[in-house]
Parts: structure tokens; sequence; C-alpha cells
């Protein structure tokens, strides 16, 4: 088995209200902070040992239904 | 006019739009979201609420729900289909519609009437209005920020897309008139064929003066109105 960690965040062309808010936030708590944004991080179990094939697995579910490529970038990583 | 309404798990505006429909003069059928087909209907409904509890992103989950397969080889042999809300959401999740619908700029769910203007009335969805007109229908949502690339933008603008714009009661489109950050204003836009809306404003709630207004029966007599040319002209 092979465990996934994947990272969602939004392209850097789409304005993030929340990491805004949070950014304003900090700022404001007097935290040297340049910007925040803010994503999701999602852990996939796969039942599937060769590595290979995981990532292709990966790649297709996290272009398919884990981020919407119109407005997020994903990454991840193998582990296992 | 064979009407369906398609029921997600978490959808809470379908009966909303079953009594619009009603109002309207016509009976629609609700079809559970894990049914396969949409055969021998002439327009599906895709209500609002918060499908699949809204989880992941809205509609992204919905989307791949038994019943859209069959609601998108629909929309692309030119069926009409009507998203609202979590409809318009799904829509753009599933590529039927362009762009994507993000967090409200302002962070707040926002439930509140809303004055919208109606920028392309030659649609089967929108016949009975004036090029122009200023209606209010209220909105209903969290995720209403509506978002598209410059290239998509220009695709839209190029195609006539943009159906309904949020505005100010004078009609000026400015960030006063925006209540949740929509590039462009946008509240409304269809597909480049013009089957397919898409919109994140409520018509079905403002059918009847007892409950609020009519603003948004237009869009029910409009598509029966379509409807009815189309199978005379058939006939």
């Amino acid at each position: 088995m092979l465990k996934a960690n994947v990272t969602v965040v939004l392209k850097k062309s789409i304005l993030d209200p929340q990491g805004s808010a949070v950014e304003k936030a900090l700022k404001s708590m007097k935290y040297p902070v340049e910007s925040v944004r803010i994503g999701k991080f999602m852990e996939v179990t796969l039942a599937e040992a060769d590595r290979g094939k995981a990532e292709e697995i990966m790649h297709e579910i996290c272009r398919k239904l884990l981020s919407n490529p119109v407005i997020e970038d994903y990454s991840f990583e193998l582990e296992g | 006019m064979k009407i369906g309404i398609v029921r997600f798990p978490g959808s809470n505006c379908e009966v909303d739009c079953l009594e619009a429909w009603r109002v309207a003069g016509e009976d629609p059928v609700m079809i559970w979201h894990q049914e396969t087909s949409v055969k021998g209907y002439d327009l599906i409904v895709l209500p609002g609420g918060f499908s699949y509890g809204d989880y992941l992103r809205t509609g992204a989950i919905a989307r791949f729900s038994p019943i859209m397969d069959d609601v998108i080889r629909f929309a692309k042999s030119g069926g009409l289909v009507w998203g609202i809300c979590n409809g318009f959401q799904i829509l753009t999740e599933c590529g039927l519609l362009p762009g994507a619908l993000l967090r409200n700029a302002g962070l707040h769910f926002i439930c509140s009437p809303q004055y919208l203007r109606v920028e392309r009335t030659d649609l089967a969805f929108t016949g009975e209005y004036r090029q122009g007109q200023i209606i209010q229908i209220p909105v209903n949502h969290g995720e209403g920020n509506y978002t598209v690339d410059d290239e998509g933008l220009a695709r839209l603008k190029a195609n006539n897309q943009i159906v309904f714009r949020y505005v100010t009661l004078e009609g000026e489109v400015t960030d006063q008139g925006n209540p949740n950050g929509s590039r462009e204003n946008i509240a409304g836009i269809v597909n480049k064929e013009g089957n397919v809306l898409g919109m994140m404003p409520h018509p079905e709630r403002v059918v009847e003066e007892s409950i609020g207004g009519v603003d948004g029966k237009g869009m029910f007599i409009s598509i029966l109105k379509h409807w009815e040319r189309r199978t005379q002209h058939g006939a």
C-alpha cells in the first residue's frame, strides 16, 4: 500500500479571500508576514504497491476530482 | 413540456423549483441522482442546495453522480439544461460551462435580493424580458464568486454568453452592485450554443407576489413559450 499526501491550492492568478483574511489577521498581530494562501491537504491511501502505477492513478484522481484545474494546482508525494 | 428536476443528496431548492413550475402551469418530475437516463425530457433543471454537503468543492462530487453522464450527453445534443445556484456550480465542475465559482469575496454567506440586468433576450430562457431590463432576484450562496481567466472571459464576450449581471438599482455594473466579487459582475452565463444556462440567483423564489415578487417568473414563461414555438414549428 502506498500513501499519497496531496496538496491543492488556488492558482496564483486566483484571488484567495480566505488567505487574504488570515494574512490581514496575522499582520494585525504584528507578525512579519508577507502573504498567506489557503489550500487543502488530503491523504489518499492506495490499494496499489507499484509506484509508477500509483503516480499515474494519483495524477488522474487529482485532475478529475481532487482539484479543479480551472482554479487550482495540485501536487502530491508518495509515501511507503 | 416534460421537465425533470434532478435531486442530489443535499439539494434543497428542488421543491421550490417544482412549485414555481406549477405556478407557470407545468408539472415536472423529480429525477433521483442515482438514475442513469434523462431520455424523453425536454428540459433538465439542476436545482440549488448543498449537494454532498459541498464537500471538496461545491458541485464537485455531484458532477460524478450516475445521472450526470446522461445530462452531459443530453446537453451536448442540444437539450435544454438550467442550473440554478448549486446547479450552476455543478455545470462549471462538469465543464458544460466555463469558469468556476469561488468563495464570495467578502467571505460572508449572502442571502439577499439583488438587482440583475438582463444582457440577452434571444435565448430559450429569457425571451420574456427586455434587453437591459433590471430585475430583482434573490441570491443565497457562500460560493458565488464567478471567476474565469482572461482568455475565457474574452470568449464569453465574443460569443455573447453573459446573460445576467449584478447591477445597482440604476442598472450600473459597479462594485457597489456586485455582492460577491464575481468577475465583471457576472451572475449567469450560457454555453456557446445557448441551450445550457447557469446562474447563481434564484428565480424560482420570485414567481408570486405573495412570496415577494414575480421578476423570476419570466424565465419559466420564456422557456414554455420557446417550447411551444419549437413544437409548433416541428408539427
